[in-house]
């Protein structure tokens, strides 16, 4: 059982913990997804929330460069997989969104990525095809955006 | 493949495009034709004795006419009007689809075959490209970003600077 974290993200080093996240059809997203790929995680406090539009926004411009690196993103919030699906669509972005709903950001915490107040961290994690955390950030505050540099440094980190 | 891991946004260029008198201070902006905020901006700058560089951030998500108003402003700059297009797509967001920018290119007498020829080539797309590319390598992550001796400045925070540096 990993203990909770809540108050910095995942160290790189560690293994990525055990979680359930809702992909928009419903199907389960775990752990053993993300073995044998290159996963970057996208911590985001709120679907349609300003500074969240403009960072899919911005990552979804370099999705095929990401690609290119063998790296798949993935949006992750506490939002519902409703909600989700009609942010990711009114935004045009093919960015893949997993859902912490229920229990409410129980994968949150476990990447140590959840904030007091009830909402994801803007936290960046990236999980190498062998499980364990490559590469991790964690925004100064939720409404900083960090830049897709910052996410090509991880990948070659 | 792209290299797009963080560097620090590039000096000025010979492929840049610069206005301003050469002794003022040096301001590099990353701006899109689209954003409000941007042609704000805009106003305030050409208020000031500055030496500006103009360079493309279109973001398509948030304005989906960025990039056709990007390569329309890279088109005009072959038939040497970039600054004369730039000003015209700011003075009117509101119509920059492509009737819009044909409109433009006849009000600026531009051979109107060869900027449409130009403004859907490789070549454009790869000179706009290249300016968000090291956007986005030098950390800007929205429009408008400023980068002057003081730092980078992003948003409401570029106003701010363009007074400090233009004092």
């Amino acid at each position: 059982m990993t203990a909770e974290r809540t108050d910095t993200v995942i160290a790189p080093g560690a293994p990525a913990p055990s979680f359930t996240l809702r992909r928009e059809d419903g199907e389960a997203f775990t752990q053993s997804d993300l073995h044998g790929h290159t996963t970057v995680l996208v911590f985001y406090p709120f679907a349609f929330s300003p500074v969240c539009t403009d960072q899919l926004g911005l990552y979804h411009e370099v999705l095929d460069d990401f690609a290119a690196r063998g790296a798949t993103l993935y949006g992750v919030s506490c939002d519902a997989s409703y909600s989700q699906k009609a942010f990711r669509e009114k935004l045009g972005v093919s960015i893949e969104q997993l859902s912490d709903f229920e229990p409410k950001g129980a994968t949150c915490r476990a990447f140590g990525a959840y904030h007091p107040a009830g909402f994801p961290q803007r936290a960046l994690v990236i999980v190498g095809p062998d499980g364990v955390v490559k590469w991790s950030y964690q925004a100064a505050s939720p409404g900083d955006l960090p830049g897709a540099n910052l996410i090509f440094d991880g990948l070659d980190a | 493949m792209r290299e797009l891991r963080s560097a620090p946004v590039p000096g000025v260029a010979n492929e840049d495009h610069v206005r301003g008198p050469d002794d003022a201070p040096l301001l590099i902006e990353y701006a899109d034709f689209e954003c409000p905020f941007c042609a704000a901006l805009h106003v305030r700058l050409k208020q000031k004795r500055l030496r500006r560089v103009f360079r493309h951030f279109p973001v398509r998500t948030s304005h989906p006419r960025a990039w056709p108003a990007a390569c329309a402003a890279e088109a005009a700059a072959l038939q040497s009007r970039f600054w004369e297009m730039h000003d015209l797509l700011f003075a009117d967001q509101s119509r920059l689809e492509d009737p819009h920018l044909w409109s433009l290119a006849e009000t600026l007498g531009l051979d109107r075959d060869r900027f449409e020829e130009d403004r859907r080539s490789e070549h454009v797309l790869a000179r706009v490209r290249r300016d968000f590319e090291s956007g986005i390598r030098a950390g800007v992550v929205t429009t408008p970003t400023v980068f002057s001796s003081a730092g980078m400045f992003a948003g409401r925070s570029a106003a701010a600077a363009i007074e400090e540096l233009a004092r």
